[in-house]
């Protein structure tokens, strides 16, 4: 699968700046950043959440709990597919119980990745709430599932990608637009 | 398809079947480990269950006795939510005479995935894996091979060994009838793969040919057997082998043969002791040692599962 470049979407700078609004959102939603905790999802979303979490710390002084999550074991496809996912560790070092829990990742698309995640959850506990953040928004649900925070909306064709390119796992910082070449 | 994780996706391995670790490379085996690392989460949840397996049926085939081996395995299937099915030759009609392919064939049509199998005599596996379209997983066929026994003991010294830093310069001791047994040499093919040292002891009625195993050690001196080894196995007396003649009286086998603790002083002083079960205690180990901070008996029998669930997850996902 060829993939060619069609725009960046974000720069490193306007993703800083929708985290940070996402951070804001996040503390006026949950009144305070009392019984936080962010819940990134692997791989982008644990930066994405280590993010958030740094700058709720800096606006309130209160450092919300943070946690990894793997949904391998909880992906619908794995009687189907050819292909054998790695299962990576989940760190979640805190009782989810009545903690009011974010899950962070970095696209959302047909929003079986945050099923797969609500399940893996819920099978560690019952938490208050859960939220979700994303980086960007694409589109195309398959399910009933949306965000409650989003850095942008980013209408996108089915022959396109999202790639969001994080400092600490790419190496550079963006959001670009992709397409698959016919 | 799930889009976020389709770039990160790679392939465990492309061996279809578990027969015996000499077909595994040491990165396959070492993945497997790494797997097993999150199956040992899962099972110290409160809910020891994800879906991972669903919709996938797991047969036991047992035509020889086990107790723990099929309930790992069980436990190991369903805590991923496979269904099992369970069959075992005491009672069966194999008793009343059906062949092995016939038996085979009537199991078949009951549609498993996989079958996790043991039989008394060697290469029955094999022989199987071409009578099936299923994966099979050998669980003990004869003298042959036990792979996961030998797994879950080189993982279970790969995470207990304090300051573990891989197998390269690690020694292993297997004291005991090696010459009967499958855990002896799976897990001699398996260390010796992984980079560690082998030394084989036991009376030299029931060692094998040094031709068997090139580059493993072979002693009927336990002394000289344990020295300097990081990790020392024993394995089970069978009484049956004394009848045979095999062996000598359990007072003598005690004398020469049994893990002491003056045994073990001559071992690494972080040294673990292993035993794959069940124990004959103070016949072939002081029953202090089963006991002591140093055993990790109880640990091996625990990991079995999560290994177990590795071996399950890494064969039949992805092979559609």
């Amino acid at each position: 699968m060829n993939l060619s470049h069609k725009a960046t979407i974000m720069t490193a700078t306007e993703m800083n700046r929708a985290l940070t609004r996402i951070a804001h959102e996040i503390i006026e939603r949950n009144k305070g950043a009392k019984n936080l905790a962010l819940v990134g999802i692997h791989t982008r979303g644990v930066p994405i959440a280590e993010h958030l979490a740094k700058l709720i710390e800096n606006f309130e002084g209160i450092r919300p709990q943070l946690g990894k999550l793997d949904i391998t074991l909880y992906r619908d496809d794995l009687s189907e597919i050819a292909l054998q996912p790695v299962v990576k560790k989940t760190e979640v070092p805190f009782d989810i119980h009545g903690m009011r829990i974010v899950l962070c990742d970095d696209v959302l698309f047909t929003g079986r990745t945050a099923r797969a995640a609500l399940d893996a959850l819920i099978d560690m506990g019952r938490p208050a709430v859960i939220q979700y953040a994303v980086l960007v928004d694409r589109g195309h649900r398959e399910l009933p599932i949306r965000a409650d925070y989003v850095g942008k909306n980013v209408p996108t064709s089915k022959q396109e990608v999202i790639k969001v390119k994080l400092q600490s796992v790419d190496g550079a910082e963006a959001v670009e637009l992709l397409e698959i070449e016919q | 398809m799930m889009s976020t994780v389709a770039a990160t996706e790679t392939t465990l391995t492309k061996k279809r079947h578990l027969l015996d670790l000499q077909d595994w490379s040491a990165e396959e085996i070492l993945a497997l480990f790494d797997t097993s690392d999150v199956m040992a989460q899962v099972m110290q949840r409160t809910i020891k269950k994800v879906p991972a397996l669903q919709g996938f049926t797991v047969g036991t085939l047992f035509f020889e006795n086990s107790t723990r081996t099929r309930l790992s395995f069980e436990r190991a299937a369903r805590a991923q939510s496979a269904d099992v099915i369970s069959f075992a030759a005491g009672g069966s009609s194999m008793s009343k005479g059906e062949s092995l392919k016939d038996t085979l064939k009537t199991i078949d049509a009951m549609q498993s995935d996989l079958y996790v199998v043991r039989h008394a005599v060697a290469g029955v596996p094999y022989q199987l894996a071409k009578w099936t379209d299923a994966i099979i997983v050998n669980a003990g066929d004869g003298r042959r091979a036990h792979p996961t026994q030998a797994l879950l003991d080189a993982y279970t010294f790969s995470r207990e060994f304090n300051g573990f830093d891989g197998f390269k310069g690690k020694k292993l001791a297997i004291i005991g009838d090696v010459l009967h047994s499958r855990v002896a040499r799976s897990n001699m093919t398996l260390w010796s793969k992984l980079g560690a040292e082998v030394s084989l002891c036991g009376p030299s009625t029931v060692l094998p040919k040094e031709l068997e195993f090139a580059g493993v050690a072979i002693s009927d001196n336990i002394f000289e057997a344990v020295e300097g080894a990081h990790a020392v196995m024993t394995l089970r007396l069978q009484k049956e082998r004394m009848q045979a003649g095999l062996l000598p009286s359990i007072a003598e086998y005690q004398t020469r043969y049994q893990l002491s603790e003056a045994v073990m002083r001559l071992a690494h002083p972080e040294a673990l002791i292993m035993h794959p079960g069940p124990i004959n205690r103070d016949v072939e180990i002081a029953g202090v040692l089963a006991d002591s901070e140093r055993s990790v008996i109880e640990k091996q029998v625990a990991n079995g599962v999560p290994v177990r669930m590795a071996v399950l997850y890494t064969l039949l996902v992805g092979k559609k």
